[in-house]
Order: structure tokens, then sequence, then C-alpha cells
């Protein structure tokens, strides 16, 4: 208004506006349609993500994912630090599952540093074990956080309860419960402690137990069935197109484990074989996560049963303090709960990574993935399209 | 969908009559024994050494002064105050803790309204945390941050070297030194405690990256001698060296004579930028060309001074050359260091004894300052009931007698008296000689100290064996035993203690416990003193006198004459480093002096 009292009309075309493209398919101001932002502070968002959302009545017709909400510069943090100093800031990629940050970091400097075929038997145990508890853990408040997600709130009731009996099993081998620390270049930071494998041996029985219960609340359910039966459905031809991964790619009949497919640590070594599903849809990928529980806490025993008793956990490595690594670069990866989660490090002869760059699996799933699979969805179904392929937003923005 | 999938989640109800599975009470559960909750730090155990502050990648760690804790050898007087807005609890701190006396215990509760609170210094602010046993302590076994285990130092084999006087340590090569210096973590507590407080971590630096042109910069900026030093040492650093604590300590020594023997002597000049001095056109004296004369002589050169050495003998060195032997400190080795001082344009005058030759007066008249740095040259007797015999020496004497290449008298056994290094290099050199003359060794060292407490150097003792010389401590002198103006050998009896309460020197003997030491010849090497016969009387009272017989100097080494000053063995140590140091700090206090601020 003013500026036409002025005479002055700015060219709003040469305004950067993110909404200038939108406009020609979606108009606002027609009242057909609404936008909603689902998060950044939501409970059924799992961390700090927001997904703009444009519905027509109670059907989204576009989504759009924003992070950026808790970008730390990870990476760059890392960049700064010493070799030994990375492991406590790369657990925060992933707060859901902190060891496979662990595991990737130590790994890529023990590979450019020719440490790694120094890494003593023990450590290799003892890095799976942490590894398949952290899996169990993340399974724990996933499997049945799907039910939560169509307010099926019992079930997680149940999980969160064991998960957090597996992290008192943490605090025992690691001395945290979230934030273990635990595997560090060369090696791990301790011993199994005493009476371990019987505490351990008493929670996998209790989740035997639950096994059996969560079947029969979710997967027995009228309810559940009637709203994840069909719904987010993947199917094979996506899976390269969109870049899925892990269970997400299992649960419409795409075999992909990393721990299969490219074998670390001492995987091929136990007896496991990664289940699948055909349908592809929301009942397929929580049922493969709910084979994998079955799995994981076989896994689980398998290693106890095959891990040597006592030996060296760390390898004799140089003085951390001025620990160089040659000129080169690797890409480690493993099977996260999530599917392949991978790190890209570089090292230039300092002392210092010259490059950090971790590519998990909700980078494709949360963002490209996401944004397609929405549209069309109900508003009410969106929370569960999203846990579905299990977003973790922190590693998104590293 | 069937009827089945309708009621089969109803059966969750079974669980209703089930006991909860919740914590009764949650507040005051229990953390597991390795949790990683607060700090707790066993203060008179911590040295301050700030490996923690370095390894934290928070930087929530700071090095600050705590009452009641003094600054001393080994000790930085410091210790850790820890940041909990920055504190991750990752507990590297701990691993890496030199002294094992960093610690997390497993609380983890702590609620207080003051935000300044959280910054503590675990061990010194009181927390009800610190009497738990439980925590994170660093993990067992074989699980360290950096090598405890010394890269071990090529020497001769005792068959090689029990009748040579060839050098016996070979010395480190690159990959031996490079693996030596990493073990290093620039703590700083070696600086603080050297004598001439040189840069050590940075050099041990220079040698990890291979940049041994920098580390000989380092090591002249506070000591010229370091082919020398890197050899023989008495190495107060090592003695204080934080890896020391849990595994061998560093061979600071062995370091810096890598980074000198690396260089070759014709480069100094370029590495050092000394080719072009300025000259300021002021003139010091300096008396003797021992570490101390040296030293002020190569700062003061620097400085723009035109520098003369008295030397009484024939050659540079002082004590150096005189009374450490060949196989510990080969001549060439002392000759790269003296030439290269020299070759500033030092002018040395050999033979020329001053308070003879010329008078310190002169001296005095003819620059406008003197430094002397004349050591400790006269052997001190035991004056037991024989020492007056012929063949009773000293060991400085004697010493002297060999580099100079005089023939000495050696008989077919022999006894020494005294447990220092003097001592021992008197023993091993009279062993070697008795091998070349009759193939066998039959040399007795010793002393009043018992084993545990004898001044030498450990490795020291442990060579002279392996050299077959018998190292026999614990012992008093009584007598020497002399039939028909023959030695037969020396009487002892047991020691037992050297001080009384008061902490003065004053040998108890159990008088019963006797033995006897056959000899032919008795050497005696119990300490030396110094030969002040150069300064005139009517010099002389104008001089204080200080503590224990010397003279008085300020902190520049100045003594109550501002034109004299003075340093070395007379004024500190003994031993070269002090000698090194005294030298560099006077060639500072001279310059004070002539120029001013």
């Amino acid at each position: 208004m003013i500026n036409k009292f002025l005479g002055f009309e700015p060219d709003k075309d040469k305004l950067p506006s993110l909404t200038a493209k939108i406009g020609d398919d979606i108009d606002l101001s027609s009242h057909k349609y609404q936008k909603i932002w689902l998060g950044p502070n939501h409970p059924g968002v799992t961390g700090n993500m927001a997904v703009e959302l444009w519905v027509q009545g109670n059907t989204v017709v576009k989504a759009k994912t924003h992070v950026g909400y808790l970008h730390r510069g990870f990476e760059k943090l890392i960049e700064r630090r010493l070799f030994v100093q990375g492991f406590p800031t790369s657990i925060r990629m992933c707060v859901a599952e902190p060891d496979t940050n662990e595991y990737l970091i130590a790994t890529c400097t023990e590979q450019l540093s020719g440490y790694d075929k120094a890494v003593p038997e023990m450590a290799k145990w003892l890095r799976m074990l942490s590894l398949e508890m952290a899996r169990l853990q993340g399974l724990l408040r996933g499997v049945p956080g799907q039910g939560g997600t169509f307010a099926l709130g019992l079930g997680v009731q149940w999980g969160v309860y064991l998960r957090d009996l597996i992290l008192d099993r943490f605090e025992e081998l690691t001395g945290a419960r979230v934030y273990h620390m635990y595997i560090i270049p060369g090696g791990v930071r301790g011993l199994l402690p005493d009476g371990f494998k019987e505490r351990m041996e008493d929670n996998l029985r209790d989740i035997d137990d639950f096994i059996i219960r969560i079947r029969k609340l979710m997967f027995h359910n009228s309810v559940f069935k009637k709203r994840a039966k069909g719904l987010a459905r993947i199917t094979p031809d996506m899976v390269d197109k969109y870049g899925i991964v892990g269970t997400n790619a299992r649960g419409c009949g795409v075999k992909r484990d990393v721990r299969k497919d490219h074998p670390y640590l001492h995987y091929d070594q136990l007896d496991f074989d990664p289940p699948t599903d055909t349908d592809g849809d929301i009942y397929a990928r929580t049922w493969v996560r709910w084979q994998e529980l079955i799995q994981t806490v076989d896994l689980i025993r398998q290693i106890m049963a095959k891990m040597p008793e006592k030996g060296d956990i760390k390898a004799e490595m140089p003085n951390v303090l001025h620990w160089k690594i040659p000129k080169g670069e690797t890409y480690v990866r493993l099977e996260s709960g999530r599917g392949e989660y991978g790190m890209y490090y570089v090292t230039d002869g300092s002392a210092k990574p010259r490059r950090v760059n971790l590519r998990g699996p909700s980078y494709t799933h949360a963002i490209a993935l996401l944004e397609d699979m929405l549209v069309g969805a109900d508003v009410a179904d969106v929370h569960a399209i999203m846990v579905s392929l299990q977003t973790c937003p922190p590693e998104i923005e590293r | 969908m069937s009827l089945k999938d309708i009621l089969t989640p109803f059966t969750a109800w079974s669980k209703v009559v089930k006991e909860p599975v919740t914590i009764k009470d949650p507040l005051n559960r229990e953390a597991a024994p390795r949790y990683r909750g607060f700090h707790d730090n066993d203060i008179d155990t911590c040295i301050g050494c700030g490996t923690c502050e370095a390894i934290c990648e928070n930087e929530a760690i700071d090095l600050v002064p705590v009452d009641g804790i003094e600054t001393k050898d080994g000790d930085s007087g410091l210790r850790p105050k820890i940041d909990y807005g920055r504190c991750c609890w990752c507990a590297l701190c701990v691993d890496i803790c030199t002294t094992n006396s960093l610690r997390l215990t497993n609380a983890y509760k702590w609620v207080d309204t003051d935000p300044d609170n959280f910054r503590f210094v675990p061990g010194v602010d009181e927390k009800d945390w610190y009497k738990r046993e439980e925590g994170w302590r660093k993990p067992e076994p074989n699980y360290e941050f950096y090598g405890l285990k010394r890269v071990e130092m090529g020497e001769l084999h005792p068959e090689e070297r029990e009748d040579s006087f060839v050098e016996m340590i070979k010395g480190y090569s690159k990959e031996q030194a490079e693996a030596e210096a990493d073990r290093c973590v620039e703590c700083g507590i070696c600086t603080a405690t050297c004598p001439a407080h040189m840069g050590i971590p940075e050099y041990i630096k220079a040698i990890r990256n291979d940049d041994l042109e920098e580390g000989l910069r380092i090591l002249y900026d506070t000591n010229p001698l370091p082919e020398i030093c890197g050899r023989i040492c008495t190495h107060k650093c090592e003695t204080v060296c934080t890896i020391g604590h849990k595994g061998d300590p560093l061979s600071i020594r062995w370091l810096k004579r890598y980074i000198a023997d690396q260089n070759p002597s014709e480069k100094y000049k370029k590495i050092l930028e000394t080719d072009i001095l300025k000259k300021n056109g002021k003139k010091v004296a300096i008396i003797g060309s021992g570490p101390a004369g040296l030293s002020a002589a190569h700062y003061l050169v620097l400085l723009g001074y035109e520098v003369e050495i008295f030397e009484k003998l024939e050659k540079a060195g002082g004590m150096m050359r005189y009374g450490i032997p060949e196989y510990r400190l080969p001549y060439d080795q002392i000759d790269k260091d003296v030439n290269y001082i020299l070759s500033l344009g030092v002018k040395i005058h050999y033979n020329v004894t001053v308070g003879k030759d010329i008078t310190l007066k002169k001296l005095g008249e003819d620059f406008d300052a003197v430094f002397a740095g004349t050591g400790l040259h006269l052997g001190r007797s035991t004056r037991i009931e024989g020492t007056d015999h012929e063949n009773v020496y000293q060991s400085i004497e004697l010493l002297r007698k060999i580099t100079q290449g005089e023939e000495i008298y050696v008989p077919e056994k022999i006894v020494v008296i005294g447990g220092g290094n003097v001592a021992m290099d008197i023993t091993r050199s009279l062993a070697r000689l008795q091998n070349q003359k009759y193939g066998k060794v039959q040399v007795i060292a010793t002393s009043l100290e018992t084993e545990e407490k004898m001044p030498a150097d450990r490795e020291e003792v442990i060579e002279a064996r392996e050299e077959k010389a018998i190292v026999n401590p614990g012992w008093s002198p009584q007598r020497i035993e002399i039939v028909d103006g023959k030695i037969k050998g020396l009487h002892v009896v047991q020691c037992l203690s050297l001080f009384d309460e008061t902490g003065n020197f004053n040998p108890q003997c159990n008088m019963e416990n006797k033995n006897f030491f056959e000899a032919d010849m008795i050497v005696e090497s119990i300490g030396q003193g110094m030969d002040v016969s150069y300064i005139s009387e009517d010099i002389k009272e104008h001089l204080e006198l200080g503590p224990r017989g010397r003279f008085r100097v300020n902190d520049y080494f100045q003594t109550s004459l501002p034109w004299l000053f003075m340093g070395g063995d007379t004024i500190q140590g003994p031993d070269v480093i002090h000698g090194i140091a005294n030298g560099h700090k006077a060639a500072l206090g001279i310059d004070k002096f002539l120029i001013g601020e």
C-alpha cells in the first residue's frame, strides 16, 4: 500500500521465495489448501526435524522435509580434533545407536593408519556385542514404537522397560547408559564385568517373552493391521532409485544387509539370515523388524558363546597426543538398525582428519523418499510413515 | 481380518495381575561399578602434568594453582579444575592420566543453585562422593595411550668394552629416536626441573617432525654443549619425567644427543644463523674453559662481546675432558662443541694459569668484566691412617693423567673409596687398564652409603659390575694397612647411617662388623674442593662468603665485586648442566651490568 503510494512496485519475480514454484500448483489463497508444520518440536517426530505439509482436507498433497534444527557441525568438530578425540563427538550423530558411530570412526582411523590388523580378537568380539546390543535396544523401542504411532501405547511401555534393562548392561560394560563411548581407535575400553553374561541372559529371556507378547498385541491386532497394511508401500523398483537400505529394503523383498554382503568384524562366523517380507508396506517393515528382534537376541547369545574369555582390549598404538595418520581416504560401513551406515574419512598426514563425512540412511529415507511417500497420505498417518522409515534426524545434519 | 485379530490383543490384560517392574526408589539407584560419574583426584599422587588438559576435547579442564601445594621438581603445583558445563564424561582424562591419580566415581546426582559450583577442583573442593571406591578407572589390561617402555639404547657388550675406552653408548637410529620421541606427552615438567630450563618437549617434537635443524636451534637457545650434555648430563629431567610414574622415563639425554649427532658441525653456523655477529666493543675475560666458562663465552659472544678464555691446561673442556673418561664422553665430541664456540670468535689462551701467569686484578683492569668458572679440581681426602702413602691417589688426579696420556701406576689389586659418579668413573677406567695390562680385573669400589643410597647413577653401578669391577657399598674406611712400606689393604667397618636427626653428616658405624679389602693401591674419590688460590688477598677481602664456604653471588652470579662473576661447580651443582645454566645466566648478568636494561 505504502509502496503504491510512493509509486514503487518491487519486482517480486526477482526475490527468492520458497513458495514461488509451489504457487503454480497449490494456490493457498484459493482456500482449498492448508499448510501445516509438523515439528520441529512434536512428540511424533523422531528428533528435531520438521515436515511442512500442504493438505487438502485430510489428504497430504505436498510435503517438504526441513532439517537444521539441531545442527552442531559434528563432522567439522571432529575434523578439528585429534584422532582419539573424535569418538565422544561422533556418538551425537545418531543418539539412537551411538555405538555405530564409534565403530565407524575407530575403524576409519585404524584402516588408514594400518592398525586394523592389530585390533585384538577380544576387542573385535566386544565391538560386535556392543553393536548388537545397540541394535537390540533400538528395536525394543522401534518395533512397539510403530504401534505407538497408531496410538497403541502399551507395547511402547513394555519395550522401553526392557530397553532400560539393556541400558543397564551397557552401563555395566561401558560406564554409561546412552553415550557409551566404548569403541575407541585400537580396541575397546573394557572387558566384560563379572556375571555380565548371566545378567544378560536373564534380560534376553524377558525379551523372548516380550517378543511373543508384542506379536499378539500388534501383529494380531485388527486396528494395527487395518491401518498399517498397504500404507506407504515401497516397491522393489524404488529401492535403487531412492537408495533405500536396511529393513526398509528388506520389507519389500530386497535382501540387503552389510553384515552379509560385506562382512566386517566376525559376522562371517555367526549363523544368521536377514529376514525379509514381500509387501513393502508399514506392516511388512515392522514384521521384518520384529523378526530381526528375534535374530538379534540370537546373535547376542551366539556372540557371548563364541567370544574368548579374556584377552587384550586395545592394540599397542602410537601416543594418542601426536598420532599422525598418512595421507589417504576410506569408506567404512556397517549395518545399523536403520540400514547401511557409512563414513567417508580423509586424512592428510597431519594429527587431525582432513574430512569426515557420515552417510546415514535417513538422508535418503527422510528426505527424498518421505517427501514422495507422504503425497496422498492421511494426515493422521504421517507420523506412522516417518517412524516406519526409521528416521533419525541427527544423522541427516551431521 | 478375523475375529482372532480382534480378541488376541486383549491377552495383554494378563499383565494387570503381574507385579509392576518399575524401580521403587529411582532417586537412590546405585550406578554400575564402572559408571562414569563425577571426578575425583588424588592430589598427593597428582603432579599437575596437564595431560588431562591436553586430551580433553571439550577444553573442560584447566590446570590451576591450589593452596597448600607448592611447585617443586616433578610437580607443577597445579591441579586440574573441571568445568561441568563443558565436560562430556568421556573419561579420556582418566585413561591418559600419567599417575593414575584421576578417576571418575560412580556418583551421578548433583543439585546446586549456583552454576559456578559446577567448576571445581576434584580432590581439593570437598565433595561427598570422594569416599566412593567405585567408578571409572583406567581400563586393564594393556590399555595405554602412549608407550611405557623405553626404546632400548644399543651399547657395547661388557666383553667388548671391558678393555677399551671406545664410547660404549651407540646412539639412536632415526627410527629409534622417533619412536622414543613419540612417548612424550609434552607436559614440560622436565623443562621446569632442568637447571638450564631447556625446551625439552619442543626439541623432542622436532625429532618427531624430523626437523633436526629446528631441534638444534632449540638446543642452542639454552645449552651450547649439546654433544656433551647428550652424553653425560645428570638428566634431572629424566628423574622427574611424567612417563616415569607408570613406565620408563623418556631417554631425554639420548634424544638430545641424537639431534646433535645428526647435525654436522660444518652446518652449525648456517643452521644457528651465527655467520655474522654484531660487536658492541666491550671485552669479557673468562677463567676456565669448563661448561660454565664455555656457556658464558657462547652467550656473551652472541650478545656482541669480545671474549677471551684463560685455560690452565693444554685443551679446553675442564672437568668434562679431564674428569670424565673417554668411553663415556669421547674427546672428538667435546671438540665438536668447543670448536663451534671458538669459531664464533672466542679467543682462548691455553696453559695460562690465572694467579700465576696473569693476575685476576690485571684481568679486572684489562677487561670490562670477568667470569670465573674454575670448577672443583682439588681432591678431598678421608684423612684416615695411611693416606699419606705414595700409592694413595686422588681419583680426579688419575683421571686427568689418563686423559693427558700419562702413564699411571696400575697394580693388580685396587680399592676405590667413594660412591659417586667420579668414583665409578675411576673404578671403570682402572678396570679397563687392569684388563689391558693383566687380562683380569680386581677393583673394589666401596662407599659409606648403602647400595640404595649411593649417589652414583644406577646404570653406572650396574655397568661397573658388568665390567667385572666389584662395587661393595655400606662400609666406612678405618685405616690403610701398610707393611714394609707397601700397602696391603683397607680396613673397613659396617656403616649404619650417615646423617643424624638434625641432618648433619655424622656417620654411625657397627664396629663389630669388620671387613678387609686387599689392595696395592688406594684411590680416594669422596668429592672435590675448589681452588681459589687465583684470587689474591686484596680481592678476596672484598668478596662476601655465602653458605658452605662458597662465595656469595646474586641471581645473575655477580659477586660483591661488580666486575667479577662466578658460576659453575664452585657455586652450584656440581654437574655440567648447572654450569651451563650458570654461564648462561651470568652472560645475561654481565650484559645487564655493562649495557644496562
